[in-house]
């Protein structure tokens, strides 16, 4: 599902979060959105997902947002409810679910939960669970919906390194093989620039720059958006990898 | 995981898992059920004399042999009886309901001023004589009932006045009990020593003016509001998640939490209205619940009333057998053996649920 937001603002009382900004994303394209703390990127995810008001358009090419099914994972996976693994799944469902769970809910939940690796914790409730398993299990409950727009607000920073590249892996190959319209916000420039098919750089709300990671990261826009000076060089793989230096 | 997970077809290890669950959920509301059952009847056998428990069940079941048994179960004991259970039902639910609504685990009718309020609406007619055109007997259950109601209207504007949060609803609640608590002392300073005597009585909550037909009017309430509430129950799963996640996931959660309000309001109002302000049950019965069932609010909003109604019957037994020849009242006995239960049942539970 092709995404276009155009002229978006978001303002929370005297604060402009978001600030004009224009950004489209197509199916089967992964977007890293990534920018200081305090840049917009979850206003700008969460204007979105349809949670906070907004100004300008924001364009689904299913037709409304109702229409478009939306996976988005919270920056705040914190809850701690009575809610077994398996339930936060499939609350995923939320809009097909009956009072009797039918077996296309079950089995959606089991392919998510194999998928992820979380079917020994599918008994164990939400609040037994480390901040790392809480994430995958709302990551989980994001697939759950079987989106065709798949939204995560820093869906690794509570990761070990292995689980991050496992999870980015994950949704990059969804993306690709299912052709999902994927937009993730992630603070770690090199994962970004290892998964993403295109960065968007945000500061103070507005779109700073936007391209593929080889283009977009380089020492100019770190130094003027994240303060940082550092060091690009060219990973075994090809890739592009940057270390940070110092702050400027 | 494996770094090449692929999201594959279902092996029937979840819908197997989910069957356990779900068989283990029934267990327990059988267990609440068969438990109700029995305490009903011994609440029935229970009294100034004593009944054979096999009568009593006879009597109950409609297979009575001693006409003086059935005379008192069906005219005495039993609408007593079974406005304990109704009562206690109501009260564990809204407490259940509001328990989820508000993301709190102090949230009940009691703590956050609607029993308050009623018991504000009930003072008025006794001390002012603010009858309505109604005989007394019903003019206390009637304003109580529409006391209750303006408090949860009153919870509810004062929460909206800002963001509608579960944080401004439940100060609003906690704003609201001092204050009909505080009218209401002004009432009790003015009475005259016999109407004092019957709001403190009143205060104290008493299954004693039961009858068939307050019985009906608190069991129609249930039977309307049980559906609605189930028909909402994955939404309001949803909203133990937080609000934002829950809008995430497509839920209107003011309208949500509007529609939840409403029913609390009926619930507690129409419970409060005929048996006076009883506290604990609300706040108790759902931990109980949801220690045993968990959050999935299919299953928690019934255990909620189950084991509200299980609770105040119990209470019931209990306010007949502490003091020999008289009967303490129910909201007394609730909450002198429930408290220690409640502290028990926290204390020992090893698992955080909540």
């Amino acid at each position: 599902m092709r995404i276009s937001v155009t002229d978006l603002s978001v303002r929370y009382g005297a604060t402009l979060a978001v600030e004009a900004l224009d950004l489209a994303a197509e199916p089967g394209e992964l977007v890293a959105v990534v920018g200081p703390n305090g840049s917009g990127k979850s206003s700008l995810v969460k204007a979105i997902a349809g949670l906070v008001p907004h100004l300008g358009t924001i364009a689904f090419d299913a037709g409304s947002r109702s229409s478009a099914r939306i996976g988005y994972m919270p920056q705040d996976t914190g809850s701690r409810a009575a809610l077994t693994v398996l339930e936060a799944v499939l609350l995923g469902r939320l809009g097909r679910l009956g009072l009797r769970v039918d077996r296309a809910d079950l089995a959606a939940a089991e392919a998510v939960l194999r998928g992820l690796g979380l079917t020994p914790l599918a008994s164990r409730y939400l609040g037994e669970l480390s901040g790392g398993q809480r994430q995958l299990v709302f990551l989980a409950q994001a697939l759950a919906a079987e989106p065709d727009l798949l939204l995560l607000d820093e869906p690794i920073s509570a990761l070990d390194i292995r689980h991050q590249l496992e999870v980015m892996q994950t949704v990059s190959r969804l993306t690709h093989e299912l052709g999902l319209t994927t937009i993730v916000i992630l603070h770690d420039l090199n994962i970004a620039a290892r998964f993403a098919d295109r960065i968007a750089v945000m500061k103070r709300g507005r779109l700073i720059c936007q391209g593929e990671p080889d283009t977009v990261v380089e020492p100019d826009m770190l130094a003027s958006v994240f303060g940082v000076e550092a060091a690009l060089s060219t990973a075994p793989d090809g890739r592009l990898a940057m270390t940070p230096l110092r702050a400027l | 995981m494996s770094a090449s997970v692929q999201l594959t077809a279902p092996g029937g290890e979840i819908a197997a898992l989910y069957a356990r669950i779900a068989s283990k959920r029934r267990a327990v509301l059988l267990f609440g059920l068969v438990a109700l059952t029995l305490s009903l009847v011994l609440d029935v056998a229970t009294g100034p004399a004593f009944l054979p428990i096999g009568a009593v069940a006879k009597s109950v079941f409609g297979l009575a042999e001693d006409r003086t048994v059935d005379a008192i179960v069906w005219s005495i004991r039993l609408p007593i009886a079974g406005t304990a259970l109704a009562v206690g039902a109501a009260l564990g639910l809204s407490g259940g309901i509001m328990q989820t609504i508000l993301n709190n685990p102090l949230a009940s009718s009691y703590t956050l001023g609607i029993s308050a309020g009623a018991g504000f609406g009930a003072a008025l007619v006794i001390v002012l004589g603010v009858t309505l055109p109604l005989p007394e007997a019903w003019a206390i259950p009637l304003m109580a009932f529409l006391f209750a109601s303006l408090s949860c209207a009153a919870v509810y504007g004062i929460g909206s006045l800002r963001d509608s949060s579960p944080e401004m609803l439940v100060l609003g609640g906690i704003a609201l009990l001092f204050l009909f608590q505080a009218l209401l002392a002004m009432l009790q300073f003015v009475a005259s020593p016999e109407a004092l005597q019957q709001i403190v009585f009143w205060l104290f909550g008493s299954l004693q003016k039961a009858s068939w037909g307050k019985l009906s009017i608190i069991l129609a309430v249930l039977a309307a509001a049980l559906p609605l509430l189930l028909f909402d129950a994955w939404r309001l799963t949803a909203l133990k998640l937080g609000d934002e996640r829950a809008r995430g996931l497509g839920v209107d959660v003011a309208r949500l939490r509007m529609r939840a309000f409403a029913i609390v309001s009926a619930l507690t109002g129409v419970a409060v209205a005929f048996v006076g302000t009883i506290g604990f049950v609300g706040l108790v019965a759902p931990h109980i619940a949801r220690m045993l069932v968990g959050e999935d609010q299919r299953c928690l909003l019934p255990a909620s009333a189950l084991y509200g109604a299980l609770l105040l019957s119990l209470a019931s037994i209990a306010s007949k057998t502490v003091l020999p020849g008289a009967v303490v009242p129910i909201g007394i006995v609730t909450s002198l053996i429930g408290v220690p239960f409640f502290v028990w049942l926290v204390v020992s539970c090893r698992r955080a649920f909540w």
